[in-house]
């Protein structure tokens, strides 16, 4: 597979998020306190609100447009509420963060 | 025959792996080694204490020179291995020795990061490595002089306290927002760092080295956002980077470090690689830990005993005396992790465990390690620690026991036990008081006694007295927590930052016992308000704690699109401002251009990326933010007022627009609308706003307190004054004693039913200190509050927040 870097760990702000724009949307890159980084489509599953543009804290993402609560790693809701946003595979390599080129770059049919 | 063991190197892995070869065999191996530096074998730990003469060199030394005499070991100090002949076997020393081998180590260690910055080679600027670093940083330390470190981690942080400890001047530059990031959380971080500042190290977090000032040797040290340090001595600990020269020239594979497998060999048969030089399964190590073992397999590999290493989870001390400082494992949040949190405020004692499947995976201890070793041993061990969970941040004095009730360990104390330090009260006046006057609340007892009625720590005692003295009928009033991070309400909180002159998020958090690392998105906007509230000029204001629409000042939109808003003083606009708008709107193609009901235009449908470039075109005609995001000051409505209409009795426009020239920029707990009506008729409609006023023949009525959304309320007449300068005066200082006593978005309407309109009247008509002073604070606040927030983001602030990481452009998709 083949993995493309699309920036530094260190270009995302702590407790932050930043985009990644592809031809399929965007795609939310997360970042805790603690420095994990997880990646997912930047779309709430409640009513497609960017979650990039939430605050993070912990390991969870309040979306912007009605706070559902959104949990980084697997994408799912947390709470009373129920949905999934999609995840992103990544990877880490000395700093910098990765993602697989076939989510990035789509093969037209 | 015995074999020929060569060892290049001699620190302290391999020191160690002879320690256990020769334990395991003392006659299979001929030793030799060659080492750079020209000394014996030395504990590089300890070069802290040596630093900070609490240690002596000779304090450090593991073996001197008797050692490998007494075990017949070849030590050839000072010479440095050039060249590995790995198909005949030999190395070669840069004085022309030759050493033949059966089995060879290299363990060459690593070298100092030096950051190429200009300046870096003048004299005074030295790494922190090896003994000779520490001669270099004695020689320059003379009480007084300066020092400044580059690198807030393990490293750099030991020598500035030890540098601090020989009396110099020393100044922490360090990159990231956090110190020690890699081994702590956020909050021990922040304990630490306030542990420098009380000791007069100044830490600079997320700062950049431009260069290193000096013609012929260091005299200062000038940051990227142009500060500049005076220094004599800079110290760089800004990391290491694996000694792979040797191998990688002698063909041996090197990737970050020399390669090596479980056995700890390269890809030659016959070499081992040891210690920070080596990478085993992509890590390389820095740490003593990890390095001992790997020693220890070495010398078992060699013995032909079956021995793999592994890999290690690491934990860390930090050595300056006085800091007690653990952490071990991995302590990062996720989603199938928990974590177990105990502050002590008033002894600085900050305790996180990581639990995941009942195991614990990561601990961070501050202030009180005594239990590091405990932890950290259940933590490589992968005990199941659920029978104990209750008790287990407690540590091991507890381990296994019942939990202490908490209540009995309150009606223990004798009578004489002070409960409230502030002031001075003890168990029994607490007591007494609630039988002989009937307490039963804590305000009551606040009241009566003055326990727990400053600053407030000792709130959880005197309750806990409640529940003694009258058992059941002790109600505590369930005050609303502010979230599910803490047991406070929103009033506490308050009360607790001026009281404990708490000025970070952080420092909040660890005083006030915060039960989550770093808070949700309910606690930390609220906490942001309070301290920016609380501290003007001094708080720095924390842009991942607000909401969106304050972090990218214009207001997100259903479909992930933002609303711009330009200020229009009192609701008055020109026919250039018009124009600059509608070229706007043209030029980036927005959708939907609005009026508001707060009489002004509202752009909708602007794209993140648009932002900055929309901004500045509205600035060039003149234009700022109309915070029509903001929980603060948002619109003056007024209408024509005497200027135009025949009924006017004042300039309501006039003072429509003064009020909010001299208000706009001020962050208030919930948002503000103001309104001036220039007669009773009210065309402004002043009467259902946050504040309005009504002008009448006789001066201006002052109204507050109305609403007219989820909930729809007439205002309360606050008072009557007889000049606009007066009328100014009241809402200003309306304004401050609001913002001051406000919950988090509660609108005044909300503050007013809560405290009492009686309350409000008395602070700010009847007693016109009060209301000079909540007046000075509120122009002092303002002093640092009006910068046009877009014109800053136009000239580049938090460019990150308005461009993607990345973009893919769509013409891929399509091939």
């Amino acid at each position: 597979m083949e993995w493309i870097d699309i920036g530094a760990v260190g270009d995302v702000p702590p407790r932050g998020s930043r985009v990644v724009a592809t031809a399929m949307g965007d795609i939310a890159v997360f970042k805790t306190a603690a420095g994990r980084v997880f990646a997912l489509w930047d779309k709430c599953p409640h009513k497609g609100g960017p979650l990039s543009q939430g605050i993070v804290h912990g390991d969870s993402v309040t979306c912007p447009l009605h706070n559902w609560v959104i949990g980084l790693e697997s994408g799912e809701v947390r709470g009373p509420d129920q949905g999934c946003a999609r995840k992103v595979e990544i990877r880490l390599d000395l700093g910098r963060v990765l993602m697989p080129g076939h989510v990035l770059r789509p093969q037209a049919a | 025959m015995k074999k020929k063991l060569v060892i290049v190197g001699n620190g302290m892995a391999p020191g160690r792996m002879l320690e256990h070869l020769l334990e395991l065999s003392c006659d299979d191996f001929d030793v030799t080694i060659f080492n750079a530096e020209p000394r014996v074998n030395y504990n590089r730990l300890m070069l802290s204490p040596v630093l900070s003469g609490e240690k002596t060199y000779e304090d450090i030394i593991t073996h001197g020179d008797d050692w490998y005499a007494e075990r017949g070991i070849a030590l050839h100090k000072g010479r440095k291995i050039e060249n590995i002949d790995c198909a005949a076997k030999t190395v070669s020393a840069a004085d022309g020795t030759l050493a033949s081998y059966d089995k060879l180590v290299i363990a060459t260690g690593s070298v100092p990061f030096v950051i190429p910055v200009p300046g870096h080679q003048l004299p005074g600027v030295v790494t922190y490595r090896d003994l000779d670093d520490v001669e270099k940083m004695l020689a320059a330390a003379t009480p007084g002089a300066k020092a400044v470190v580059i690198g807030g981690g393990l490293l750099g942080l030991e020598a500035a306290a030890g540098l601090k400890m020989r009396g110099m001047d020393v100044t922490v530059v360090h990159l990231m927002p956090t110190l020690m990031e890699r081994q702590l959380d956020a909050p021990a971080a922040h304990l630490l760092e306030q542990e420098f500042e009380r000791r007069h190290i100044s830490i600079r977090t997320k700062s950049n080295t431009h260069s290193i000032l000096g013609e012929s040797k260091v005299t200062g040290l000038k940051l990227e956002d142009g500060t500049e340090l005076p220094c004599e001595l800079v110290v760089m600990a800004v990391g290491i980077r694996p000694s792979t020269a040797l191998a990688k020239a002698s063909g041996i594979t090197v990737n970050r470090g020399i390669v090596v497998n479980d056995q700890m060999l390269t890809s030659d048969p016959d070499i081992f690689a040891l210690g920070e030089c080596a990478e085993h399964r992509g890590s390389v190590y820095g740490l003593v830990a990890p390095l001992y073992e790997m020693a220890r397999t070495i010398a078992e590999v060699l013995v032909g005993k079956q021995a793999a290493y592994s890999g290690s989870v690491m934990s860390t001390k930090l050595k300056v005396t006085g800091v007690d400082l653990f952490s071990g494992g991995d302590f990062a949040e996720a989603k199938d992790r928990e974590e177990i949190v105990l502050r002590d405020a008033s002894r600085g004692v900050y305790k996180r465990l990581v639990i995941q499947g009942n195991k614990i995976i990561g601990v961070v201890l501050y202030g009180d390690t005594a239990d590091g070793p405990w932890f950290f041993d259940k933590l490589k061990k992968g005990e199941d620690i659920s029978e104990d969970r209750d008790m287990l941040i407690f540590g091991q004095a507890y381990a296994g026991g019942t939990p202490l009730d908490p209540t009995a360990a309150v009606a223990a104390l004798p009578p004489d036990a002070e409960i409230c330090g502030c002031n001075g009260i003890c168990k029994s006046k607490i007591t007494d008081a609630i039988a002989a006057k009937e307490l039963t609340s804590i305000d009551d007892v606040r009241a009566h006694t003055k326990a727990s009625a400053s600053c407030g720590s000792c709130t959880g005692l005197v309750e806990k007295l409640l529940v003694l003295s009258l058992g059941d009928g002790y109600q505590p009033n369930a005050v609303q927590p502010m979230c599910k991070c803490t047991d406070l309400g929103h009033a506490d909180v308050r009360r607790l930052i001026v009281a404990k002159q708490i000025k970070s998020i952080p420092a909040l958090m660890q005083e006030l016992e915060w039960q989550t690392s770093c808070g949700c998105a309910k606690c930390r906007p609220a906490l942001n308000y309070y301290l920016l509230a609380e501290w003007p000029g001094e708080y720095q204001d924390d842009n991942q704690s607000r909401f969106i629409n304050e972090r990218v000042h214009a207001n997100i939109q259903k479909d992930g699109t933002y609303s711009v808003v330009p200020r229009m003083w009192g609701g008055v606009t020109s026919a250039r401002e018009l124009r600059a708008i509608a070229d706007v709107a043209d030029k980036f193609s927005i959708p939907t251009v609005k009026v508001t009901g707060g009489q002004r235009i509202d752009l909708l449908g602007v794209k993140k990326e648009d932002l900055p470039a929309v901004w500045s075109d509205l600035n060039a005609a003149g234009m700022v933010s109309g915070a029509a995001y903001a929980k603060g000051l948002r619109t003056v409505k007024t209408c024509v007022g005497s200027e135009w209409c025949r009924f006017g009795t004042q300039d309501s426009t006039g003072l429509g627009i003064k009020l909010e020239k001299l208000m706009w920029g001020s962050w208030t707990p919930a948002k503000v609308k103001l309104a001036v009506s220039g007669c009773p008729r009210n065309c402004a409609e002043a009467t259902c706003k946050d504040i309005g006023v009504i002008c009448v023949d006789s001066g201006y009525d002052i109204h507050f307190a109305g609403a007219a959304g989820l909930d729809i309320k007439g205002t309360e007449l606050l008072c009557h004054v007889n000049t606009e300068e007066e009328a100014i005066e009241m809402i200003e200082a309306l304004t401050q004693l609001y913002r001051e006593q406000g919950h988090y978005l509660e609108r005044i309407y909300k503050w007013a039913k809560r405290v009492g309109i009686g309350s409000i009247r008395q602070n700010i008509v009847e007693d016109s200190d009060k209301r000079r002073a909540c007046l000075e604070r509120f122009q002092y606040a303002q002093t640092f509050l009006q910068v046009d927030p877009w014109a800053e983001r136009v000239a580049g602030k938090d460019a990150h927040e308005f461009a993607p990481m990345r973009a893919f452009p769509l013409a891929m998709a399509a091939e």
